[in-house]
C-alpha cells in the first residue's frame, strides 16, 4: 500500500510541474514556425515568378508567345514558347513509354511474385536508382545511349530527344515501381484469398483482382512520374541540346523548358532584358505544368480510390 | 428432422487419413482421422488455436499459402488424395468453394463479384452470366435485396449481405463442397441467423464444412461435429450425440462452458 501512495504523489507532483512549464506553450509555436517556413518560401517563389513573368507578358504580345518562332538572341528577338513546350512534352512521353511498362511489371513482380526475402533486397536496390545524380544520367544518355542508338538509327543527331527521353524513363522507373508496388501491396490479402479460393491462378489474381483494386495508386504514380520527367533538367540539357526549332522529329535536337532556363541563366541574358524576363515566364509555365500534374494525381487517387 | 436421414447411406466426400501438419517445427494437426459425408453439414468446433481453421484450409489447399507448411498423411477427396501432384489446385478449388471469416468481396460491382469465377473460367456470354448471377444470388438468399442495384459497388452492402454475396460468388461456379471458416464471427445476431438458415437450405445441394467457435451454432445447424483440441480430434460423431451425451470428459467440459 505504501507503494501505491508513492506513485500517486509522484504523478501529482509531475502534473503540477507541467502546468507551469513554458515548454508546453513555446514548443508548439516552434513547430508552427518550421511549417510556415516552407509554405512562405513557396509563396515567395510563386510571387517572384509571377511578378517578373508579368513584365515579360506585358512586353511580348500573346500572339508571339504562342508561335513556333523561338529566337531570343536574334537581332529581332522572337519568344515563341511552343518549341519548348513540344520539346518538354515529347521527351516526357518517351520517358513514360519506357517507365510505365517496365515500372509496372516490375511492381507486379515485387508485389505478387517475389518472396518476402527477395522483395526486401530488391526494392531498396531499385530505389537506389532514384539516388543517382541526374547529371550522371545526363552524360550516360549523351555518351552511351546516343552512340548505341546511332547504330540502329543512322540519321540520329548527336543531340536528340530520343536518347534523353529513354534515360529519363529509366530514371523514373523506380518511382513508378515503388509507388505502384505500395498500392498493390496495400490491397488486402483477403481479396487474393477470395480469388484463389475460386480457382484463380496467381496471374489471374494479379491482373484481375490486384491491379484493378490498386488502380488509383498506380495511376497517380504515373502522373507523379510524368511530373518528375517534365521538371527534369540535366539529362535533357546535356543530351537533347538547345535547338529552338519546332519539330516533332525525335531523332533531332529539341530544347525543353528546363534546358532553356539553364542555357539562359548560364550568362546569355542581360538583367532587365526581355530575354531575362522570359526565364520567369518559362519558369512560371513549368511550375503550372507540374502543379497541374500533381493536382491531377491527387484528384485521380481520390476519385478512383477503391473502397475496401 | 435431420437425424431421420440415415447417415450411413451418404457418400463419403472427404476421407481424412492420419493427417499431420506442421508450421515449421510446430505441429498444428495431429493424426486426424475422420470422414465428411455428402449433403451433410460437418461442424468443426474447439477453442482458439486448436487447429480448426488450419484443418479447413487443408480441404482446398489454401493452407499452402503459408510457406513453411508441411503435411503427412492424406485427405481423399472423392477417392483421390488431394495432396497428389496430379490434382491441379485450381481445379480442386473450383469444386471446393470457400467462405472466409471476414466478408471479402472484390472492390467491384455486385454483379462482377458474383460472376468473377465464371468469367475467369471462360464463360463470356452476357445472358449466361446474367443467369448465373441471378441463380447464385437467389441461392444465397440475396437476390431480392440487390436485384435493382447489381451495378453498385459491393462495399455498399452491409456485412451480412457482403457475406451472402461471398457465398453467392462461391456458388456461381457450382461447387461440390462449401467450406465456411467462421462465416458469422464478424456479423450481428440477425445476419448470423440468416446465414444459418441459408446453410440449412444449401445442404440439400452441397456438402458443407463449417468452422465455428460457437457451440450453439454447431448444435443448431450441423449433422456431424468434430471437437478439436490442441490439434487433435477429441471426439467426432453425430452432433446430437456429442451435445447430449459426450463420451470424452474434455468435450463435456467444453460444451458445458467450463473452458474455451
Amino acid at each position: 500500500m505504501n507503494h501505491t501512495a508513492d506513485v500517486k504523489n509522484v504523478i501529482k507532483k509531475n502534473i503540477e510541474k507541467n502546468k507551469n512549464k513554458k515548454r508546453e506553450k513555446i514548443i508548439p509555436n516552434l513547430f508552427l514556425l518550421a511549417a510556415s517556413i516552407s509554405i512562405l518560401t513557396t509563396v515567395g517563389i510563386v510571387l517572384t515568378l509571377a511578378f517578373d513573368a508579368y513584365k515579360f507578358f506585358a512586353k511580348v504580345p500573346l500572339k508571339e508567345i504562342f508561335s513556333t518562332e523561338l529566337a531570343p538572341l536574334a537581332v529581332n528577338p522572337s519568344f515563341g514558347i511552343l518549341p519548348l513546350i513540344s520539346g518538354t512534352i515529347i521527351t516526357s512521353i518517351i520517358a513514360m513509354c519506357v517507365a510505365i511498362p517496365i515500372g509496372l511489371t516490375a511492381a507486379i513482380y515485387l508485389s505478387e511474385y517475389a518472396k518476402e526475402s527477395h522483395r526486401k533486397i530488391l526494392k531498396p536496390i531499385m530505389e537506389l536508382l532514384a539516388g543517382i545524380p541526374t547529371i550522371v544520367y545526363g552524360f550516360f544518355a549523351y555518351s552511351f545511349v546516343t552512340p548505341l542508338l546511332m547504330n540502329l538509327i543512322p540519321s540520329l543527331g548527336a543531340k536528340n530527344a530520343l536518347s534523353p527521353g529513354i534515360v529519363m524513363g529509366i530514371m523514373i522507373i523506380p518511382m513508378v515501381t515503388s509507388l505502384s508496388e505500395d498500392a498493390m501491396n496495400s490491397v488486402p490479402n483477403a481479396m487474393r484469398e477470395g480469388a484463389l479460393a475460386l480457382g484463380s491462378t496467381k496471374l489471374e489474381v494479379a491482373i484481375k483482382v490486384v491491379l484493378p483494386a490498386a488502380t488509383s495508386g498506380i495511376i497517380s504514380s504515373f502522373v507523379l512520374a510524368i511530373s518528375r520527367a517534365i521538371g527534369e533538367t540535366m539529362i535533357v540539357t546535356i543530351a537533347s541540346g538547345s535547338s529552338k526549332n519546332f519539330t516533332l522529329d525525335i531523332t533531332q535536337s529539341m530544347q525543353t523548358m528546363t534546358a532553356y532556363i539553364v542555357e539562359f541563366t548560364s550568362g546569355d541574358a542581360g538583367s532587365g532584358t526581355v530575354g531575362y524576363y522570359s526565364l520567369y515566364a518559362v519558369g512560371l509555365i513549368l511550375f503550372i505544368f507540374t502543379l497541374l500534374m500533381n493536382l491531377l494525381a491527387q484528384y485521380i487517387s481520390r476519385r478512383y480510390r477503391e473502397e475496401y | 428432422m435431420k437425424n431421420l436421414i440415415n447417415n450411413k447411406e451418404n457418400k463419403v466426400i472427404y476421407d481424412v487419413k492420419n493427417l499431420n501438419l506442421w508450421y515449421g517445427s510446430d505441429q498444428a494437426l495431429k493424426n486426424l482421422d475422420f470422414t465428411i459425408n455428402e449433403n451433410e453439414v460437418t461442424a468443426i468446433i474447439g477453442p482458439s488455436g486448436c487447429g480448426k481453421s488450419t484443418f479447413i484450409k487443408t480441404l482446398n489447399r489454401m493452407i499452402e499459402m503459408v510457406p513453411s507448411v508441411k503435411t503427412t498423411g492424406e485427405i481423399l477427396y472423392r477417392g483421390t488424395n488431394l495432396f497428389d501432384k496430379s490434382i491441379g489446385v485450381e481445379e480442386l478449388r473450383t469444386k471446393v468453394g470457400m467462405v472466409f471469416q471476414k466478408p471479402n468481396p472484390f472492390p467491384k460491382s455486385i454483379f462482377e463479384n458474383v460472376v468473377y469465377g465464371a468469367k475467369i473460367h471462360g464463360i463470356r456470354n452476357k445472358n449466361q452470366l446474367m443467369e448465373i448471377a441471378e441463380n447464385s444470388l437467389k441461392s444465397a438468399a440475396l437476390w431480392d435485396e440487390v436485384k435493382d442495384r447489381l451495378n453498385d459497388n459491393a462495399y455498399g452492402l452491409s456485412g451480412g449481405q457482403q457475406q451472402r454475396l461471398c457465398i453467392a460468388r462461391s456458388l456461381a461456379i457450382q461447387p461440390d463442397v462449401l467450406l465456411m471458416d467462421e462465416p458469422t464471427s464478424a456479423l450481428d445476431p440477425i445476419a448470423t441467423n440468416r446465414i444459418e438458415e441459408l446453410v440449412e437450405k444449401l445442404k440439400k445441394d452441397y456438402t458443407i464444412v463449417i468452422v465455428t467457435h460457437s457451440m450453439h451454432q454447431a448444435g443448431r445447424i450441423s449433422d456431424k461435429t468434430a471437437f478439436f483440441l490442441s490439434g487433435e480430434v477429441v471426439e467426432f460423431g453425430n452432433t446430437k450425440d456429442i451435445f447430449s451425451n459426450p463420451k470424452d470428459k474434455r468435450t463435456e467440459d467444453y460444451i458445458t462452458g467450463r473452458f474455451g
